[in-house]
């Protein structure tokens, strides 16, 4: 269990990290789901289940629906692959 | 802009304020408002979609030079403040309690209290939601009021108004269903998924949210994933399909009814001196569902004004209307 919770945080400082350096902003949203979801294990380990549902519900879930349609609002996607689908 | 101060001339409230300033409006002559003449021909449906590179169009870094070297200054300050607030962090981690002692200055005598005589005191199993709906109701409430005014305040600035004759507010609108247009409608795969999961998801929350004060969960989480159920075959089925069960209207009385529910029944410690422990509700036998006195009751209003909220953020946000 100690394996696990280790290997769990430094999936969260990996996250992390790797939210700040990508450049494109659908990538970050979705690790950051990950990230949420990580998070949630991690509130179910330390016994808190309350958490670990509106952690799933809330910030994979919603927040991340929430940011996907702001992105597109904005035309923020950015790329190539996305104009053509648009237009398709 | 002007439909609505001219409506706002016409209401009772204007003309009580044109009466009261003795007829000078602030307003007049001093905002020059110019709106350019829109024609259909400047109107170009394309440039919606056409990608706006933001970093171009709005910041020329190319041309212009002190914009280029404030930009390397921005840069290395944004470093060096990182770095100074992980080092600060990380310094103050290390005058933290360590992590689950019993000594540590949380085990005090409010969780004593909490978890000593909760289950009698509230009569929820779950004495997590016994706190946040009974010693705390009031906190929660606050918490459901500031989510419906966060909705309202998203209706003010993205809701499109039906009746707008304003020609810059009929090309944002146009351009918003023209937005519409290329997202997948009908997507084969997302409704077959959604069949399958929607009901499973609305189940699931009700679940949540009436065995809230019984098993993990409660009326915040359980509405969450209703709301996200919502989404979800709004998604995949379309604005049609949905407005036929939820429409502003829906959303109005849903909030509304859940908010003076709540109100209602929490009202009672005004009288008694904000001292809501002495309660004469009967609390049943805890571990029944029909137990622990008001909390179904509330959990259940504060799930329904959260799913409304998930739901109406997420129309306001894609639509601009319900």
């Amino acid at each position: 269990m100690k394996i696990f919770e280790t290997f769990l945080l430094i999936g969260l400082i990996i996250c992390a990290l790797s939210v700040m350096f990508t450049r494109r902003m659908l990538t970050a949203i979705v690790i950051y789901m990950s990230y949420s979801l990580i998070m949630c294990v991690i509130w179910i380990i330390l016994q808190s289940p309350d958490l670990a549902i509106t952690e799933a519900a809330v910030g994979a879930g919603v927040t991340s629906i929430l940011f996907f349609v702001t992105l597109k609002k904005i035309n923020g996607f950015g790329g190539e692959s996305d104009n053509e689908q648009d237009q398709g | 802009m002007s439909r609505i101060r001219d409506n706002y001339k016409s209401s009772p409230a204007g003309r009580f304020e044109a009466w009261y300033k003795d007829g000078y409006d602030p307003m007049d002559d001093r905002m020059d408002i110019h709106i350019p003449a829109q024609t259909e021909e400047d109107y170009d449906p394309t440039d919606v979609i056409a990608g706006l590179d933001l970093e171009d169009t709005v910041y020329d870094r190319t041309a212009n030079k002190a914009l280029r070297i404030s930009g390397y200054i921005y840069k290395i300050l944004s470093v060096v403040l990182c770095v100074v607030m992980i080092g600060v962090l990380i310094w103050m981690v290390q005058y933290l309690p360590a992590f689950g002692q019993p000594d540590n200055p949380v085990n005090n005598e409010v969780s004593a209290r909490y978890i000593g005589s909760g289950v009698q005191e509230t009569g929820a199993i779950n004495f997590v939601t016994g706190m946040i709906l009974d010693y705390r109701a009031f906190d929660t409430f606050g918490e459901s009021c500031v989510l419906f005014i966060a909705t309202i305040c998203v209706q003010i600035l993205l809701r499109y108004d039906e009746g707008e004759k304003d020609p810059e507010n009929v090309r944002r609108r146009h351009q918003a269903a023209t937005d519409r247009l290329f997202e997948p409608k009908n997507d084969i795969i997302l409704q077959k998924v959604s069949v399958v999961l929607v009901p499973l998801l609305f189940i699931f929350g009700i679940y949540i949210i009436l065995n809230g004060h019984l098993s993990p969960g409660g009326g915040f989480s359980g509405g969450a994933v209703i709301g996200a159920g919502l989404i979800l075959y709004l998604c995949s089925y379309g604005y049609s399909k949905t407005e036929r069960f939820f429409t502003i209207r829906t959303f109005r009385i849903i909030s509304l009814a859940a908010l003076i529910t709540y109100c209602l029944a929490k009202s009672y410690s005004f009288y008694t001196g904000a001292n809501h422990l002495e309660s004469h509700i009967p609390l049943g036998t805890p571990g029944a569902i029909l137990s622990s006195g008001l909390i179904l009751v509330l959990n259940i209003c504060v799930g329904s004004v959260v799913a409304c909220t998930m739901y109406a953020f997420y129309t306001l946000f894609r639509k601009g209307d319900f």
